[in-house]
């Protein structure tokens, strides 16, 4: 594979309310077992791309605790690797990464030390599966500046997304980021190609005009000097950038085609080893249509919901349409309905939390109590 | 670089043959336990815990799976530029070429692996016990007695002591004597097959029993020779679970312990974890019709039917109508769908027909291996097939591609075999 890849998983997020107060948009816990940055790692290594670099900055320590070793994805090599930078003070700067182009630009030395002629930029939030080659001789082929890849969706919230308009060759015309009006259905999914030289000296230009944002100051100023194109993604693509697709995106996961796209077809989504036991069902365990994860115990009802990994659910409690994270426990004689139940939560006995259909209802209880 | 205070030597080499036909190519220590783990897990994990970081893994019976298994020792952080995991198989030199034909033996043939490291102290362990013993205790209690060796025992009821190498102790568990298998039991205390010896006294045991015994072995030769030469031999009392799998019933009762409520043996604590190789991480399904209960089920496994007193392993798949009891399916086993399977251990990478019914009838003991199946478990090796809408009975043991012409109007009767053997043409 002739590209290094970037993956930018720096951004503040304010529509997962509560979840991202303390974890970067990356850093969530997605489909049981997994994160999501793991679906943009996992795409680079079984692509072949073998040097990466995470570029973070907001709520890094969840992240950076997830990527403590590289050899989960298989980056341990000496060739290639995985690089985590967070802004740091130099004697000639001092600020925190300004924007997308911005912490491309601080970290300029890792793209002009490089020899890969191309390289490959993904944000650590998109859960797709897409194999980078066929990306990159789309983009040979069109003899494109930068190709975009796309998204045609169906039925969503078309204003949280970058909308594309293409003419009949498929070169982008027009991209409008968070449209009022949305035109058309394709969508940018945040992933580009784009030649290492090519890319300093458009960062290195914008820079020069105190620009910093990747989509408006590159992309989207340059959209007619530049040949810009969209490769449209066929396969599953979500983004989990809102409380509402967070949640669709992981219950998507009991759908058995989901499963078996990402799980059962080779190459497969890498993730961190956390060695937890077999998932546990005890006398009174009545679970249907439901995910649950390694070091789960579960004495109650559990259904259409996905349980994350550690999750205690007691005796008589009542899961329904619900995400419980990482580590929690739910006591006995609980009702937890609609509900997304922040990691490490403890849930007393006897809780009832139900948020109203189409709602979803976010509870954080992370208050020690003792059995 | 730092000198190794002690390194571990994980005896794996063994067949484990009453595990019948789970043993028929994968070495016993290779063997599923627990849902996702395999039993060497359990010694490779004690190791790091205790901080043990050099180990040798002797290997000879069916070694591919194990190896493949440890590789470079990843998932017990055991890959080191120094020390970390290195696999012992028998060897050729210009003097002998032969296999290991002891315990002793074994550890004799790879003096030059422990005199590279040359330490202060040789851990010896055996693959083939489900335990969590910190190692390191053992060693603090080596060194304050000053002892030559140290043997941990575990307490026995005095009328089963007879199945086992009894330790005789006298003051401040000074061991005076040692019988193995011994008719009339004066102690309570067993051996457990973990040793700790200082690696000077050791080394000169293993050179002296070598010119006597073809098949030097630590409990009947090392120990006994030990004890002659008036060495200071101490038993180290463990009192936790521990628990030899060397039988069917056995295996299977250590398995169906760990889904009582509070196992005794409990898995879920979050110090002291058990490692082993994950190459399977996604969680697990169970479908809108399933049930379970009193079950455990590994990563990726999927659940459609129902599953009750069992211990499932990672990537399974339990189709629609099937109900498994009181059963041990192992890793990337697939059963379809309307199936009824009671006390039955089915090895990885099995395919089960549909409408299949196993262990099914009444008693019967096995006709060619009356000692090995004979508490009613019926058995299915690795990597068999088992056809669509056939009967098998129970103490059965079944191995191969087998097709529904192999079986006599679809039955197999309790106590019978079907082996069929892959002939390379």
């Amino acid at each position: 594979m002739r590209a290094l890849g970037i993956i930018l998983a720096g951004g503040k997020n304010e529509r997962l309310k509560e979840l991202t107060h303390q974890r970067a948009l990356a850093a969530m816990p997605v489909a049981g077992s997994y994160r999501a940055i793991d679906f943009a790692l996992s795409n680079m290594a079984n692509s072949g791309v073998n040097k990466v670099a995470v570029v973070t900055q907001y709520n890094s320590r969840p992240l950076v605790e997830h990527l403590s070793s590289s050899k989960w994805w298989d980056f341990g090599r000496k060739h290639g690797g995985l690089f985590v930078f967070t802004p740091y003070i130099t004697h000639d700067n001092s600020m925190w990464y300004r924007g997308t182009a911005d912490a491309i630009f601080q970290n300029m030395e890792y793209l002009k030390s490089s020899h890969e002629p191309y390289a490959i930029i993904a944000p650590g939030d998109g859960i797709c599966k897409i194999d980078y080659n066929e990306v990159l001789s789309y983009h040979v082929d069109k003899r494109a500046d930068i190709t975009i890849v796309c998204k045609q969706v169906t039925d969503e919230n078309l204003h949280r997304f970058g909308l594309i308009q293409v003419d009949e060759e498929n070169r982008i015309t027009e991209l409008e980021e968070k449209p009022i009006t949305p035109q058309g259905n394709i969508v940018s999914t945040g992933i580009y190609i784009i030649r290492r030289r090519l890319l300093i000296e458009l960062i290195e230009e914008i820079a020069m005009e105190e620009r910093y944002d990747f989509v408006n100051d590159i992309i989207i100023r340059y959209r007619k000097q530049k040949k810009i194109y969209a490769y449209i993604h066929e396969g599953y693509w979500k983004s989990i950038a809102s409380l509402e697709a967070y949640y669709k995106t992981n219950l998507d996961f009991l759908k058995k085609d989901i499963r078996d796209t990402f799980f059962r077809t080779e190459p497969t989504i890498m993730s961190k080893v956390e060695d937890e036991p077999p998932a546990k069902f005890n006398v009174g365990a009545r679970v249907r249509n439901s995910l649950s994860s390694s070091g789960c115990i579960i004495n109650g009802q559990v259904e259409d919901s996905m349980l994350f990994r550690k999750v205690f659910i007691g005796k008589n409690t009542i899961v329904r349409n619900s995400i419980i994270l990482n580590g929690t426990y739910i006591g006995d004689n609980c009702l937890i309905e609609n509900c997304i139940v922040d990691s490490k939560s403890n849930i007393p006995n006897d809780s009832i939390h139900k948020a109203q259909a189409g709602e979803i209802d976010i509870i954080i209880n992370r208050e020690p109590f003792y059995l | 670089m730092q000198k190794k205070e002690i390194v571990a030597m994980l005896l794996a080499g063994g067949q484990g043959s009453r595990l019948g036909i789970l043993t028929k190519h994968i070495a016993k220590p290779a063997v599923a336990f627990g849902g996702k783990y395999k039993i060497i897990d359990f010694p490779l994990s004690n190791c790091i815990n205790s901080g043990i970081d050099t180990v040798g893994v002797l290997t000879q019976y069916e070694p591919l799976k194990l190896n493949r298994h440890i590789g470079i020792g990843i998932p017990w952080d055991l890959d080191r530029s120094y020390g970390g995991v290195t696999i012992l198989p028998p060897y050729v030199s210009d003097v002998s070429v032969a296999w290991y034909s002891g315990t002793a033996n074994a550890v004799f043939q790879n003096m030059p692996f422990m005199d590279y490291y040359d330490p202060e102290y040789i851990l010896i362990l055996s693959g083939d016990h489900i335990y969590k013993m910190d190692y390191e205790m053992m060693l603090n209690c080596h060194k304050k007695k000053k002892a030559d060796a140290t043997i941990a025992v575990l307490k026995v009821p005095l009328d089963e002591a007879n199945r086992f190498g009894i330790m005789n102790t006298g003051e401040d568990n000074r061991i005076i004597d040692f019988e193995e298998k011994p008719n009339k039991p004066k102690n309570d205390l067993a051996s457990m097959g973990i040793y700790i010896f200082n690696w000077k006294v050791l080394r000169q045991a293993l050179l002296d029993n070598e010119k006597r015994h073809d098949d030097s072995d630590f409990g009947k030769h090392i120990i006994p020779h030990l004890l002659n030469n008036g060495k200071k031999l101490f038993a180290y009392e463990f009192d936790g679970f521990w628990k030899d799998v060397g039988t069917l019933e056995a295996y299977w009762q250590a398995n169906m312990e760990l889904i009582n409520i509070v196992p005794e043996f409990n898995l879920y604590e979050p110090y002291w974890k058990i490692y082993t190789k994950n190459s399977i991480q996604p969680p697990q399904f169970i479908g809108s019709e399933a049930n379970l209960e009193t079950c455990i089920l590994g990563d990726g496994t999927e659940i459609y039917g129902e599953v009750y007193n069992s211990v499932i392993g990672s990537n399974v798949t339990i189709g629609k109508g099937t109900i498994v009891k009181n059963s041990i399916i192992m890793s990337d086993t697939k059963i379809a769908d309307n199936c009824y399977i009671d006390r039955t251990i089915i090895a990885e990478e099995c395919n089960v027909g549909e409408g299949v019914n196993i262990g099914y009838g009444d008693y019967a003991i096995n006709t060619e291996l009356p000692n090995i199946y004979e508490s009613g478990l019926t058995v299915i090796g690795e990597k068999t097939w088992v056809p669509s809408n056939v009967i098998v009975g129970k103490n059965c043991a079944l191995y191969g591609k087998l097709e529904n012409e192999n079986f006599i109007s679809n039955r197999l009767e309790s106590g019978e075999n079907l082996i069929i053997e892959e002939v390379e043409e």
